[in-house]
């Protein structure tokens, strides 16, 4: 007679290939299939257990897809208004310098509404870390053309295409503020392959290690899918980003310890 | 010890700070404000107690910079005149939404829109009926000497400690820029064991903590609601601050805070060589705005004459505390313009006529 197999049986010491951060909770992510907030918030989770740096760690939350980050991180976290998480971390490194700092936000968040506060964040040289999910809309809202949105990509704010004419040209704001002298390490990278992955959770590393230096502030952006926004399959999804999103938006090392790499 | 000096009221804000214990100041120029920011700059606190100071981007961003850092638990206190104190109203509902304590001071000019530099009292509906959006109230201060602007700094961080709530300084350009003798506490020291709900690190030993003012489920929202409210109803019980001048024997009385308050003092001084028994109420906090008081000296007097620098906004709340009992009228001048002492007079003489005529 054979033996019903249950979960027991399978996981054991000498089967666990692979386990949960505890930075992670329990909680149930409410991301849509396919998205890669849950990759990217699993990544920061496993870089904080690594580094060995959860009761050092701080993070705000955006208004966005991932306001509610802080139900899936098991650190201290403050929720900040749309687009002032910077002037949030500002403060909450200057009072406690030796912790490590974070915003999470997405591309309305950090490149519309905020553009002032993430400007002046990295130009003042602010010694957090800014994670910047680009997916090129609004996912949360119900997908609007963003800062981000590729000239011709449609929207429910641009049914018809955005008209570059009309509606103004999408803006590369990790450029840009790779240009100001207050950021030490800025980065864009993906997470929709395994190899991606793993480079985003390098850079994830890098730049939680270079708060340490104290030398300026870190962003790393992560271009990503909005498969609901993109009214795609994830596969489809995955397929449109790097086809359409990547050329645009190219994926790699901007600067490295305060120096810029290709100088346009 | 306390130590005596003159000083501007802006300036002796800024120096009540660093002597509170102040953990952190973000602020942005606008006159007739400005002085808080560069007395800070020039006084270097981050050298005398290790206090923060930074000038932001926008008033925007310095209230975002106090919410982080009163998050973080820390005494943390922002400043600006009337068009930057728009600005700053939704960060202000945020914190009261998640119950956080800062102390902003308003230092009122004229409006609408750009108005003035000139002194003004045209604020007062923003401060204490909550300002941004949602169901809040701040806790409002208005002093009315340069004493005053410096106390108000301690008890303000006090109460929005206490409440776990935003305290307001609702003060003018005109008590901003004139120079007074001020006693000025010693220095307190700065703050070294925070509340248990500050995010100051997730240790072994506790729950994360969270600062949010979220809750998309309507129930727990609305107990949420309930649950501050209970802290305004709280407030109403045990903070109520006042004063009252010459309202022993008074028929008449102004009510005026602020500087207009100051300016009444002198015009009940004028009335009563003129015959008539004027007394003067000065809420001394705004909200909670002394309701008990005025209802029982609305069974004593004949008359309330609103003082404000304003079109007429206090005036309302000395209606609802009085509740049809008395007749309330209210006088003001506005745009940046000071009532004079005799002015005020001459307007609770008309008052008078009116009265006596009905």
């Amino acid at each position: 007679m054979t033996k019903n197999i249950t979960a027991d049986d399978i996981v054991k010491e000498e089967n666990l290939v692979y386990k949960k951060t505890p930075v992670l909770t329990d909680n149930v992510m409410h991301y849509c299939p396919g998205c890669g907030h849950g990759t990217a918030h699993r990544l920061i989770a496993e870089v904080i257990e690594e580094m060995n740096i959860q009761p050092e760690t701080i993070g705000i939350t955006p208004v966005g897809c991932s306001v509610l980050m802080y139900n899936y991180l098991d650190i201290d976290m403050q929720g900040a208004a749309h687009g002032r998480a910077p002037a949030l971390a500002t403060a909450v490194k200057r009072l406690m310098p030796e912790k490590f700092v974070f915003t999470y936000q997405g591309d309305g968040d950090l490149a519309a509404i905020g553009t002032a506060e993430t400007i002046h964040a990295c130009n003042r040289g602010e010694n957090f870390t800014i994670f910047f999910i680009n997916n090129g809309i609004y996912g949360m809202t119900g997908g609007q053309m963003a800062p981000t949105t590729l000239p011709e990509m449609r929207s429910s704010t641009s049914p018809y295409g955005r008209d570059v004419k009309m509606m103004g040209n999408p803006l590369k704001i990790t450029e840009l503020v790779a240009r100001l002298p207050g950021t030490y390490y800025v980065t864009r990278q993906a997470v929709h392959t395994p190899v991606n992955v793993r480079k985003a959770k390098k850079a994830i590393r890098q730049a939680f290690e270079s708060q340490k230096l104290k030398k300026g502030l870190s962003l790393v952006e992560i271009v990503s899918n909005c498969n609901s926004g993109w009214k795609m399959s994830p596969v489809q999804a995955n397929k449109w980003m790097v086809e359409n999103m990547f050329p645009f938006y190219p994926l790699g090392d901007i600067k490295l310890e305060g120096r810029l790499l290709n100088k346009e | 010890m306390k130590e005596l000096k003159l000083m501007k009221g802006n300036e002796a804000i800024a120096e009540a700070a660093i002597r509170a214990g102040a953990d952190a100041y973000f602020g942005y120029p606008i006159t007739p404000q400005s002085e808080i920011l560069e007395y800070l700059m020039l006084e270097r606190p981050y050298e005398r107690t290790g206090m923060i100071v930074l000038q932001a981007e926008s008033e925007v961003a310095a209230i975002n910079m106090v919410y982080g850092g009163a998050g973080c638990g820390r005494k943390v206190i922002t400043s600006s005149s009337s068009p930057g104190i728009s600005l700053k109203q939704e960060g202000l509902s945020y914190m009261a939404g998640a119950e956080l304590p800062c102390l902003v001071v308003n230092v009122v000019r004229g409006g609408p829109g750009l108005g003035t530099i000139q002194p003004s009292q045209s604020d007062y509906f923003q401060a204490v009926k909550g300002g941004g959006h949602g169901d809040y109230r701040l806790i409002v201060l208005a002093p009315q000497s340069v004493q005053e602007m410096a106390d108000f700094v301690g008890l303000g961080f006090d109460l929005a400690f206490k409440y776990r709530n935003p305290a307001m300084i609702l003060t003018d350009g005109a008590l901003g820029q004139m120079m007074e003798k001020v006693w000025l506490d010693e220095q307190k020291p700065r703050l070294k064991d925070f509340p248990s709900w500050a995010t100051t690190g997730k240790s072994a030993d506790r729950e994360r903590n969270i600062i949010t003012s979220l809750d998309l489920d309507p129930l727990k929202q609305e107990k949420h609601n309930f649950n501050i409210q209970a802290k305004y109803k709280k407030m109403k019980e045990d903070e109520v601050r006042f004063e009252m001048i010459e309202c022993d024997d008074a028929e008449y009385i102004f009510v005026a805070y602020g500087t207009s308050a100051r300016i009444c003092q002198k015009s009940v001084q004028l009335a009563r060589e003129r015959g008539i028994k004027a007394g003067l109420l000065r809420p001394i906090t705004l909200f909670p705005f002394p309701e008990k008081p005025l209802k029982e000296l609305g069974r004593q007097v004949k008359g309330m004459l609103a003082v404000e620098m304003s079109t007429g906004q206090m005036v309302e709340d000395v209606m609802l505390a009085v509740n049809g009992r008395v007749g309330v009228e209210h006088f003001g001048r506005m745009g940046g313009v000071i009532p004079s002492p005799d002015e005020i007079v001459v307007a609770l003489e008309n008052m008078i006529k009116k009265i006596s005529k009905s």
